[in-house]
C-alpha cells in the first residue's frame, strides 16, 4: 500500500538516498535498521514529508504522491512518532493530541473542551493509557509521553481515508524494559489500526518486533530479509561491512603512546543517570575513542573531563592532580580543550573575527592587567592560519563566515595554540567533506607527536577504529570492552558492533 | 556574493546615512538648523544620554539589558549634590571629591543590579527594571522631594565655558566615549562582552566566567550612568530625583536606532554615538521647525520600530521561533 521506488534524495555535495526500494504492506511491522549516518533519518524525512525526494516515486496505493510538509504526508495516512519528543510540556494532554487540529472542537471561536476531553479519552484508550486528557504533559513519566505521541498520530485513524502508516523513530531509547515490553504489546495489537515502521540501534529489538527488516548503509538499502529468516549476525556484518582504507586514517602516522605519562585518569566514574564505574587512562601522544550508539553516554564523560559536568562518585584526575572544582574555567586552566559537536553553538562565536575566537579561551595571555595586546593576537592567528593551511581572506574575516571545515580549524587553532594538551573531540569530522576530514585526521597525527593525548568521539565506527590506539566500547553508560587498536592489528567493525548493540 | 557585501555594509553604514540625511533634510526645512551654535544646542542635549546609552550599549551587547538607569542617575546626582554641598560646595576647595564618589556610587548600583541578577538567576530585564525602581525610592528618600541646587561657577563652567564654539562637558564627554572606545577594543573585558553576547554557551565551554563578566558589565554601565548624572547636574545646575527622568527610553532608543542589536554580540559605542545624535538631531529638527512635543514622542517611538525592522536580517527570522 505504500511504497518508495528508486528514491533518490542529495544534498550539496552528499547523495544521502541512492535508488531506495521499501514497501510496506496492511498491518505489517517493518523494522529499519543502519549506522549513524546510514541514511535512516532522511528516509524517514523523506516518508513523513519533512524533506522532498528528488528523484524516483512515492506511492499510496499504487498512485504517485508527493508531500510538500508533514501536514501533507498526515492527511495521507502517515504518521511520525518522534524520539525527542514533540509534545509541548506545558500544554494539556488533550491539547497536544490535538494541537493543530483544534477546528473540529470549536464554535464561535469558543473551545469546547468536554468535547475535546471525550474525544482525546477516545484516543488514550487506543493506546491503553489510562489518564485524566486535562493532565498538564510535563507531569506524565517518559513513557506515558510516548503513548500520548502514539495516540496523537492515532487520531490519523479517524481523520483520513485509507490505511495509516506510523513510523517510530527510536521509541525504546527512553524507556526501561518492561515499558518496552508493554509498547511492544501494544504496537502487535495496533496491526489492525495501522502498519509500522519501527527504527532502532538495538537489533535485537528489531528483530522481536518487526516483520521484514530493511538494512541501510551509505544511502542504500544493502539487504532486505524477513526477520524469521535473518540472524543478528548477518546484519551486523551487513551494516559495516566495508573496507578501510589505511592511508585515509593516516594509520602509518600512529606512533607508539607514551605509557609512562598518564595525562587523565578516571576512576570508577559515576553520574548517575550517564555513566557509572568508568575507569580509564589517557597517555600522551594517545588517540582513545569512546565508541557506543547515542545516549551511551559518551558526551556526558567528556563534558565531566572538561568540567561542564560535576562528578557524583569515583575521581578524575588530570596530570597528577584530582579535579575537586568542576568548572570549565578549572578545566581550560588545567591544559584541557573541547572541541564540541555543534561547532555553530558551541565552537566559534559568529560575529567575531579568526583571531578573536583563537584567543579566546585564553585572553590572559595576550593581555596585562586587562589590557589586550592586539598585536600579539593578531601574529598568533596569522601563524596558526598558516600552519593548519585555514581558508580565511585574514585574520580579520568573520568566523560565521568560513566553511565547517575551516570553522573547525579555527576552534583547533584556539585549544593548541593555548598549549591545551589534552583534546576533547566530540565528532571533529560531522557534516566537513572528505578533504576537510583529512585534515582533520592530519591534525590529529600532529598533535599525538607533539604528545597531545585526545579523546575521540567518533562521527562513524571507521573512523574511530583508524584514528585511535585504544578504544572503549560504551553501553547504557558503562565500559564493554576495550581495544587495543595499533596499526596492523586494528579490531574490525564487527568486533566492536557486537559490543555496542 | 558582491550583492551580498554591499548589503552587509549598507546595513553597517544605514545609520551614518539616515544621521547625514536628516541634517540635510533638515537644513533644507530650515538653513538655521545648519549653523554651530544650533550643533552646539544639539550636543549639549546629547551629552547626557550619550553617557547613558553608552553605558548600556555594553549590557546590550551581552545580550541582556539594563533598565535601571534612571534610578542610578537619579541616586548619583542626588548623592553627588548632596556630598558636593557639604564639602563647601565648590571644586576650588575639597568638593572636588564628590566627582570620583559619584563614579563609585555609580559603580556600586551597578554592581547591585548586576548581582541581582546574576547571583539570585533573575533576568537582566526584571532585576534591572526593579532596581531601577528602588533607586528613584532612594534618591526620593534623600531629598524628600527636594530640589538640591549646585552653583558652584567652576563646576557649571562645564556648561558656560566654551572651546571652539562648544561647552567643555562636550569635550570632556568626547573623551569619555573615547575611553569606552578602548573598553570595548583593547580591554579583556571589552572582548568578553562581545563573547558573551556572540555566544554565552561556547564563552562558558572556552573557560570565561560568564558570571562575573556580566556582574562587571553592569557595574561599568553604572560608572557611565554616572558621568550621564554629573553633565545633568552641570547642565541643569539642580539634582533631583527628576533628573533621571526619560534616561531609559532615550538611551534605548538610541542603542537601536544606531545598529547594536538587542540580542546581542554586535554593535559598539560609536553605534551609540550615531544613535544618541540621530534621536537628538530628530528632537531638535522639529522644535526648530515648530511640531508640538507629543508630535516628537510619537516620531521617536515610530523610529525604533523602522530601526529594528531594517536591522534585522528577516530571511535568517523565518527559521527562528
Amino acid at each position: 500500500m505504500f511504497e518508495l521506488r528508486k528514491v533518490e534524495k542529495n544534498f550539496p555535495n552528499v547523495r544521502a538516498l541512492k535508488a531506495i526500494d521499501f514497501e510496506i504492506r496492511r498491518g505489517e511491522i517493518v523494522g529499519l535498521v543502519g549506522e549513524n549516518g546510514a541514511g535512516k533519518s532522511t528516509l524517514m524525512k523523506v516518508i513523513y514529508g519533512a524533506y522532498q525526494h528528488d528523484g524516483g516515486e512515492v506511492l499510496i496505493d499504487g498512485k504517485a504522491v508527493r508531500f510538500e510538509n508533514p501536514r501533507q504526508a498526515m492527511q495521507k495516512g502517515i504518521g511520525m512518532v518522534f524520539q525527542e519528543q514533540s509534545l509541548i510540556p506545558n500544554l494539556s494532554v488533550m491539547e497536544n493530541i490535538f494541537l493543530g487540529f483544534e477546528q473540529q472542537f470549536v464554535k464561535l471561536g469558543v473551545v469546547n473542551w468536554k468535547k475535546m476531553a471525550a474525544a482525546a479519552r477516545y484516543q488514550l484508550a487506543k493506546v491503553k493509557l489510562d489518564i485524566d486528557p486535562k493532565t498538564i504533559t510535563s507531569k506524565l513519566s517518559f513513557a506515558q509521553r510516548q503513548l500520548v505521541e502514539l495516540a496523537k498520530v492515532l487520531t490519523l485513524e479517524e481523520r483520513v481515508d485509507g490505511e495509516l502508516v506510523i513510523l517510530l523513530d527510536e521509541p525504546t531509547s527512553v524507556l526501561a524494559k518492561e515499558e518496552v515490553e508493554l509498547l511492544f504489546k501494544l504496537v502487535r495489537e495496533l496491526r489492525s489500526r495501522a502498519a509500522f515502521i519501527f527504527v532502532s540501534h538495538r537489533l535485537d529489538e528489531v528483530l522481536e518486533l518487526a516483520d521484514r527488516i530493511y538494512v541501510m548503509k551509505d544511502g542504500e538499502v544493502v539487504d532486505h530479509v524477513s526477520s524469521a529468516e535473518a540472524s543478528a549476525e548477518n546484519i551486523q556484518h551487513k551494516m559495516v561491512g566495508r573496507d578501510i582504507s589505511k592511508e585515509y586514517y593516516r594509520e602509518e602516522k600512529q606512533l607508539a603512546y607514551d605509557a609512562d605519562r598518564v595525562l587523565v585518569e578516571l576512576e570508577k566514574a559515576t553520574l548517575p543517570g550517564h555513566y557509572q564505574d568508568i575507569s580509564f587512562q589517557l597517555h600522551a601522544g594517545e588517540v582513545l575513542a569512546l565508541v557506543g550508539t547515542e545516549g551511551s553516554g559518551r558526551e556526558a564523560i567528556l563534558r565531566t573531563i572538561f568540567g561542564l559536568q560535576k562528578l557524583v562518585l569515583g575521581t578524575v584526575t588530570i596530570k597528577g592532580c584530582k579535579v575537586e572544582s568542576f568548572s570549565a574555567e578549572a578545566g581550560v586552566a588545567s591544559g584541557v580543550g573541547y572541541i564540541p559537536r555543534e561547532r555553530k553553538i558551541e565552537g566559534i562565536v559568529g560575529g567575531m573575527n579568526v583571531y578573536e575566537n583563537i584567543t579566546l579561551s585564553q585572553m590572559s595571555h595576550y593581555s596585562r592587567f586587562g589590557f589586550l595586546r592586539i598585536g600579539d593576537e593578531k601574529a598568533t592567528a596569522r601563524d596558526w592560519i598558516s600552519k593548519l593551511s585555514i581558508k580565511a581572506s585574514s585574520e580579520l574575516a568573520d568566523c560565521g563566515n568560513l566553511s565547517g571545515g575551516n570553522q573547525q580549524k579555527v576552534v583547533l587553532a584556539k585549544w593548541r595554540s593555548g598549549g591545551s594538551d589534552i583534546i576533547l573531540l566530540d565528532h571533529p569530522t560531522r557534516g566537513l567533506d572528505i578533504g576537510a576530514k583529512e585534515d582533520v585526521y592530519e591534525m590529529v597525527r600532529a598533535m599525538n607527536a607533539d604528545g597531545v593525548g585526545i579523546i575521540l568521539i567518533a562521527d562513524t565506527l571507521e573512523e574511530a577504529i583508524g584514528l585511535s590506539h585504544t578504544i572503549l566500547v560504551i553501553k547504557d553508560g558503562a565500559i564493554q570492552k576495550r581495544f587495543e587498536g595499533s596499526p596492523g592489528a586494528k579490531p574490525s567493525l564487527f568486533d566492536l558492533v557486537h559490543y555496542m548493540i | 556574493m558582491s550583492n551580498l557585501a554591499s548589503r552587509g555594509d549598507l546595513q553597517r553604514w544605514a545609520p551614518l546615512l539616515v544621521l547625514v540625511a536628516l541634517i540635510v533634510f533638515f537644513t533644507l526645512v530650515n538653513p538655521n538648523f545648519l549653523s554651530l551654535k544650533n550643533f552646539a544646542r544639539i550636543s549639549i542635549s546629547a551629552t547626557p544620554p550619550l553617557m547613558v546609552a553608552i553605558g548600556a550599549t555594553f549590557i546590550i551587547i551581552m545580550g541582556s539589558i539594563d533598565l535601571s538607569m534612571e534610578g542610578s542617575v537619579a541616586v548619583c546626582a542626588v548623592i553627588f549634590a548632596t556630598l558636593f554641598t557639604a564639602l563647601g560646595g565648590t571644586l576650588g576647595g575639597w568638593g572636588w571629591v564628590a566627582l570620583p564618589a559619584c563614579l563609585i556610587v555609580g559603580a556600586i548600583c551597578g554592581l547591585v543590579t548586576g548581582t541581582v541578577h546574576v547571583g539570585l538567576r533573575i533576568p537582566s530585564f526584571m532585576a534591572s527594571l526593579s532596581m531601577g525602581f528602588v533607586g528613584i525610592g532612594l534618591s526620593l528618600m534623600m531629598t524628600g522631594g527636594d530640589r538640591i541646587r549646585v552653583e558652584d561657577p567652576l563646576f557649571r563652567s562645564l556648561l558656560t565655558q566654551r572651546f571652539l564654539g562648544f561647552p567643555l562637558m562636550v569635550h570632556v564627554a568626547f573623551a569619555v566615549l573615547l575611553a569606552a572606545w578602548f573598553i570595548q577594543r583593547k580591554t579583556t573585558l571589552g572582548r568578553n562582552f562581545y563573547a558573551v553576547g556572540g555566544g554565552e554557551e561556547l564563552a562558558h565551554a572556552s573557560g570565561l566566567n560568564v558570571r562575573r563578566v556580566r556582574i562587571a558589565g553592569f557595574a561599568l554601565a553604572g560608572v557611565f550612568y554616572a558621568f550621564g548624572a554629573l553633565f545633568a547636574v552641570a547642565q541643569l545646575g539642580i539634582a533631583e530625583t527628576a533628573t533621571g527622568y526619560n534616561f531609559m527610553f532615550v538611551s534605548i532608543t538610541s542603542i537601536v536606532v544606531g545598529g547594536t542589536a538587542l540580542w546581542g554580540g554586535s554593535g559598539g559605542v560609536w553605534n551609540t554615538l550615531v544613535g544618541v545624535l540621530i534621536v537628538n538631531v530628530i528632537n531638535n529638527g522639529m522644535i526648530v521647525m515648530g511640531l508640538p512635543r507629543y508630535v516628537q514622542d510619537g516620531v521617536l517611538g515610530l523610529l525604533v520600530i523602522i530601526a529594528v525592522v531594517l536591522s534585522t536580517d528577516r530571511k535568517s527570522l523565518a527559521f527562528v521561533k
